[in-house]
């Protein structure tokens, strides 16, 4: 049995996780793009999903977003399966955070957050409660939620884009490549902040991502896919110093500025 | 498509139905007119008083006699000669109760003349009449050496120059006769360049040169009386409305049908002050240039805003549904495409059989074009949406009715007004060929005008037309301020 099963195996019979994909196998044409694809997120964990482009990560992102069908296997969200619900439904369960944030740009910040709420039917005053919370929470200035997307920075959009996901409660959150478009400087505040807006929302998030860098940095564990398979799921520490493949200890040195091990463990 | 011809009919159908009028409606020439004019003022004057729609300068026999056939019209003048030949078509009818007998079966009335023939007849320059002594047809023949100038149809018809010059034994040599377009023999003969010419016998144009029209002695032309013809159930209907039209009978003679023909084409009198004049009565109140102008005015805009109205509600669902199923969207391009090809009279003359005249196939027609400019640019405003926001908005769960009016037609909007702006803008320009069939509007001045060669008239379509399409465009860019998301508006 390899390592990967069996981390998975331990984390099925002691923690039931929060957000499951089970045995996931996904194919466009014929051609096989995500195969056996198990990972476990459990409750309150921050995990990270990491490839290069064409491993799968992005039909994986789809597919947990019940944006596109999958052959064979279960998403499932605090052991309910994708199937069981109708879109709108599955869509207050993940809080989809898009890359750049993903605004839609004909209307403001402000409107972007109260979208879902708004088609829902939420009173006014209940809205305006949730965004202020929200607004705090990512410390956002109350000017930027009136401009539209175009007027904002890059980490405005991120915050916005969070609060949007957030606005339903959703138990999981799901981010794609949330700093891939931002400036170095920015980000290594906006990861700060991220981390400690992840823990006072109290949600499990999965990052999926090509930067080990970010990675390693917001995510507790790592699942690194590769070719539609799994390689190998742990901490950084795990994969670096117990690579399950030669493609671990690749993929981890083709990264360049890593953090020194002895700083994350 | 024919959704929108249907949508279109009925629309239109309903606002007919409402009030009732008297619709005149007339030939495409001075004299049509003015005979339609007086005919709708007889109609105004008489009592008890009912309201008359004009619709004059509607075409030829072929349309009006349809128009009259689907109760579009109730009454208009035509000639004898023309009613045997185009409705009858039994040519060989010339007794007045025979043709009156011939248009009974086809459910119409026919008055008794009007009082003067508009037929073929050969005119000299007065000066050359005078010199030779020529009164008739018979007394030309006799003079040798005489220089013709005839028009190709004139020349071509058997019942023209060949049939003429046998009846009459005229000794030209071929060479004297020359074959000319028809509005060119008027400079020929005025210029001394030829001596006798082919024209209508109340052409103005024999005032304005000053020619001689001989006598037919050996009465060869056809006969080409003027006479009202209406619609049985009209006659019926409004007897007493058909007795004061018959009442004109019997007193326009050849001369006094000159002369107004030459105050209209020479002299630029309108229509209604010259059919006024005839009556004795003064010139309607409502004759002026300003009343006039905002009639035309409210015709055209309701030509192009209710055209318009159904381009939208037709275009850009198609649109929409050109962008989701591939195949039938390339066909809807392609077809709507393929509408725009047609040329405008050829549409019109298509949609007369189905629409019949007046303002239904006007709007048809004009929904038609507009279709293309809608249909695209929602299309390629829709298409050129990011794909990741349409897909972003299913994964916050937003269903299809959802996602296509809070983020598909916003985020295409600025492509759609596009659209929307070209199409009226297209619409006012091409609504001016409603009039050609009795829509009205600017059009109406701009095909008389050029019917009278009458820059002026022309003037006072155009100009307002394209002051209206001036408008337009500014109110588009108001528009565009309030429909198009702020978002979308100013571009970093």
């Amino acid at each position: 049995m390899s390592y990967t099963a069996r981390a998975e195996s331990t984390a099925e019979l002691f923690n039931t996780g929060m957000l499951e994909l089970e045995h996931v196998y996904k194919s466009f044409a014929g051609r096989t793009v995500l195969s056996d694809v198990t990972l476990v997120v459990p409750k309150g964990a921050t995990h990270a999903l990491i490839g290069s482009s064409g491993s799968g990560k992005t039909t994986l992102l789809r597919l947990t977003l019940g944006l596109i069908p999958f052959e064979k296997g279960y998403v499932k969200i605090n052991d309910q399966p994708l199937s069981s619900f109708a879109p709108s439904e599955w869509a207050d369960r993940i809080g989809y955070v898009p890359q750049d944030g993903g605004l839609f740009p004909h209307i403001s910040g402000k409107q972007n957050v109260a979208l879902v709420p708004g088609l829902r039917n939420w009173p006014a005053a209940r809205i305006d409660a949730r965004v202020e919370e929200l607004r705090v929470l990512v410390g956002l200035d109350k000017a930027i939620l009136a401009r539209f997307p175009h007027e904002m920075s890059g980490g405005q959009k991120q915050r916005v884009a969070i609060m949007r996901a957030a606005m339903m409660d959703p138990p999981v959150m799901l981010l794609d490549e949330p700093m891939a478009a931002l400036d170095p400087l920015i980000r290594s505040t906006l990861q700060e902040e991220l981390k400690s807006i992840f823990r006072s929302l109290g949600k499990t998030v999965l990052i999926v991502t090509h930067d080990l860098g970010e990675a390693v940095f917001l995510a507790e564990r790592i699942t690194l896919l590769h070719q539609g398979r799994i390689i190998q799921t742990g901490t950084y520490r795990e994969l670096f110093l117990t690579p399950a493949d030669p493609f671990v200890s690749l993929f981890i040195n083709a990264q360049r500025s890593l953090p020194d091990v002895s700083a994350v463990a | 498509m024919r959704l929108c011809m249907l949508l279109c009919a009925l629309m239109i159908g309903n606002a007919m139905a409402a009030g009732k009028p008297i619709v005149v409606g007339s030939k495409i020439f001075t004299e049509g007119y003015i005979l339609g004019e007086l005919a709708a003022q007889t109609i105004e004057a008489s009592a008890p008083p009912v309201p008359v729609t004009r619709k004059l300068g509607m075409g030829s026999t072929g349309i009006l006699f349809q128009s009259l056939s689907s109760g579009a019209i109730d009454v208009y003048a035509d000639y004898t000669g023309t009613l045997t030949e185009a409705i009858i078509k039994n040519p060989a009818l010339k007794s007045l109760p025979e043709i009156q007998a011939a248009l009974g079966k086809l459910n119409l009335v026919m008055s008794e003349p009007l009082g003067f023939n508009n037929t073929y007849a050969l005119a000299v320059r007065e000066s050359f009449a005078r010199e030779n002594n020529i009164r008739t047809i018979s007394d030309l023949a006799r003079v040798s050496a005489v220089r013709m100038a005839f028009s190709y149809e004139f020349m071509d018809r058997a019942d023209g120059w060949p049939g003429l010059a046998a009846a009459y034994h005229f000794a030209v040599p071929p060479k004297n006769v020359n074959r000319m377009e028809h509005s060119l023999t008027y400079q020929a003969i005025d210029q001394n360049a030829v001596d006798v010419i082919d024209v209508y016998s109340t052409d103005a144009k024999i005032r304005k040169f000053n020619l001689r029209v001989l006598d037919d002695d050996r009465a060869y032309f056809p006969v080409y009386q003027a006479v009202w013809v209406a619609r049985k159930e009209f006659v019926e209907k409004y007897p007493a409305q058909w007795l004061a039209l018959g009442k004109v009978a019997g007193t326009i003679h050849v001369d006094t049908m000159l002369d107004m023909n030459a105050a209209a084409d020479i002299d630029k009198r309108s229509y209604a002050q010259i059919a006024a004049q005839f009556r004795g009565a003064r010139p309607l109140a409502n004759d002026s240039l300003a009343s006039r102008l905002l009639h035309r005015t409210l015709e055209h805009l309701w030509l192009v805003a209710i055209s318009l109205v159904f381009s939208i509600v037709i275009g850009v669902p198609l649109g929409i549904a050109a962008v989701r199923f591939q195949a039938t969207g390339q066909a809807i391009l392609l077809l709507s495409a393929m509408i725009q090809t047609v040329p405008s009279l050829a549409l019109l003359a298509f949609l007369i059989p189905l629409f019949g005249v007046g303002t239904r196939p006007a709007l048809v027609a004009l929904c038609l074009y507009s279709l293309l400019p809608v249909v695209l640019n929602t299309f390629t405003g829709i298409r050129s949406i990011d794909p990741r926001h349409l897909e972003n908005a299913r994964a916050f769960g937003l269903n299809s009715r959802q996602i296509l009016l809070r983020i598909t037609l916003p985020l295409a909007s600025p492509m759609l007004l596009a659209g929307v702006k070209t199409a009226t803008i297209v619409s006012i320009g091409t609504a001016t060929l409603a009039a050609l069939v009795g829509a009205g509007g600017y059009g109406a001045p701009i095909v008389s005008g050029l019917s009278l060669n009458d820059v002026p008239t022309i003037l006072t379509g155009a100009i307002p037309a394209a002051l209206m399409a001036w408008l337009a465009h500014a109110l588009f860019e108001v528009l565009g301020k309030v429909l198009i998301p702020a978002g979308l508006r100013v571009r970093p």
